[in-house]
């Protein structure tokens, strides 16, 4: 139910956006994220963004990962 | 897709793997309170890689499962009323109240409509001024604050038929219970993710200050709850019970200040009523004085009739982790998704359906 995935934002009018799920767009609400800007991916539930998503931390999480296995070959 | 996909790589799950069993040596029992991590788990047979140290249960993070007959009850004795339209996310539709469902309700001709959003359920207020459209607002603090906006959405617009009977629930509140009622014990938590994306970490700081319980808030992907996990045994190697974050691209530790702001706005805390656990104080959300007059309760005079529990169904159990899906009688029987007796069969995010979906053994 807490199901939140990632949607790219496309435009913003508003509290409204439009934005692009896997391919497919749909409109979506940002009232609880007034920072999102165009070219943000944020978490969507139920057709709101709840955050948006992190990418630096994104990245620094995966390149964690990567160091953490090359020490393990 | 992006976030998604690099969160999934096996080759890097496998050295996560590694590292967790090289580094675990005590016995730990950790839980992952949200059915979305019961699901990853499940599906990705996580449980089946990590080491015999480490023992999963499986909490009460499922909104569906944790609405109480009584509540439930309320929601289908609302559809009947003469006039009103149900809105209600999917998941709601076939759980068993004491007597009916809402789908049941439905096929005797209630309008019952299944809604992806509270946008929805306002789109058909807007189209159907005559009728009361009513929001069966289930949910954690993921979802309360989107029903926080709509209700500021109708007050803005003036739409006087849109109502909300909030069944909303608070997670840190009933892990405290969970925790106080010492029935289980605990060494870690895995924290919901996108409960924490709202609140924040700092509401479980009490789970590991008071309780010495490990917390760490997770991600929904198999790379995210293989992390978790190694983040929460290293806590307990090193015997430092604290809050971390693993999902950091999703969760801050502050949280979403604007979504609770809203939040704020519209609901105040209340006792709620948890499946298998009972009332629990200041865990759940029910409208304010101003917002009143959007509480579906107090605008209809609901008689739900005496509760009646399904018999021999162990979900209020299962919830508390002291039970597992294959302790039931009624597993794969007379329990199925098709046919659910009690609501972890019906939630795709119930510890019964998701064991029925993936549980092979
Ligand atoms: S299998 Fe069915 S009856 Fe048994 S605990 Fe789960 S939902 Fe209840």
């Amino acid at each position: 139910m807490c199901l939140a995935i990632p949607a790219l934002v496309k435009s913003i009018e508003g509290n409204e956006a439009e934005a692009e799920i896997g391919g497919i767009s749909r409109k979506i609400s940002i009232i609880l994220t007034p920072e999102a800007r165009v070219g943000d991916y944020v978490l969507l539930h139920t057709g709101y963004a709840i955050n948006v998503i992190d990418e630096e931390e994104a990245e620094e999480t995966l390149k964690l990962f990567e160091e953490m296995a090359s020490l393990e070959e | 897709m992006r976030f998604i996909d690099e969160f999934r790589d096996a080759e890097l799950a496998r050295a996560v793997v590694n590292r967790i069993h090289r580094r675990s040596n005590k016995h730990v029992r950790l839980m992952e309170f949200c059915g979305g991590h019961t699901v990853a788990i499940m599906k990705h047979g996580i449980r089946q890689l990590l080491p015999e140290t480490v023992e999963m249960l499986s909490g009460p993070g499922c909104p569906v499962c944790v609405t109480a007959n009584q509540d439930l009850d309320i929601a289908i004795a609302l559809a009947r009323e003469p006039g009103v339209i149900i809105t209600t996310f999917g998941d709601m539709l076939k759980v068993p109240g004491s007597r009916s469902s809402l789908q049941r309700v439905r096929a005797d001709s209630a309008d019952v409509r299944v809604v992806y959003s509270t946008l929805d359920a306002l789109q058909i207020a807007r189209e159907n001024p005559e009728k009361a459209v009513v929001f069966i607002g289930i949910g954690f603090e993921t979802t309360a604050p989107t029903i926080a906006a709509s209700i500021l959405k109708a007050e803005e617009e003036g739409i006087r038929n849109y109502y909300v009977l909030s069944m909303n629930k608070l997670c840190p509140p009933v892990i405290k219970a969970l925790l106080d009622c010492g029935e289980v014990k605990l060494d870690g938590l895995i924290c919901p993710g996108h409960v924490s994306a709202i609140i924040g970490s700092h509401p479980w700081e009490f789970a590991a200050r008071d309780y010495g319980i490990s917390c760490v808030v997770s991600g929904f992907e198999p790379l995210d709850v293989l992390q978790s996990v190694e983040m929460l045994v290293d806590q307990l190697e090193k015997g430092e019970p604290r809050v971390e974050i693993a999902y950091r691209r999703g969760v801050r530790p502050e949280g979403n200040l604007r979504a609770q702001e809203l939040m704020n706005a519209v609901f105040e805390l209340s006792p709620a009523n948890w499946r298998g656990i009972g009332m629990v104080p200041e865990s759940g959300l029910r409208l304010r004085k101003e917002y009143e007059r959007f509480d579906a309760e107090l605008a209809f005079d609901i008689e739900p009739g005496p509760t009646l529990e399904h018999k021999g169904c162990l979900c209020g159990d299962i919830l508390r982790g002291v039970r597992t899906p294959l302790d039931c009688k009624l597993f794969r029987t007379s329990c199925t998704p098709e046919h659910p007796v009690g609501p972890c069969m019906v939630s795709s995010e119930g510890s019964c359906a998701s064991y029925f979906h993936y549980e092979t053994a």
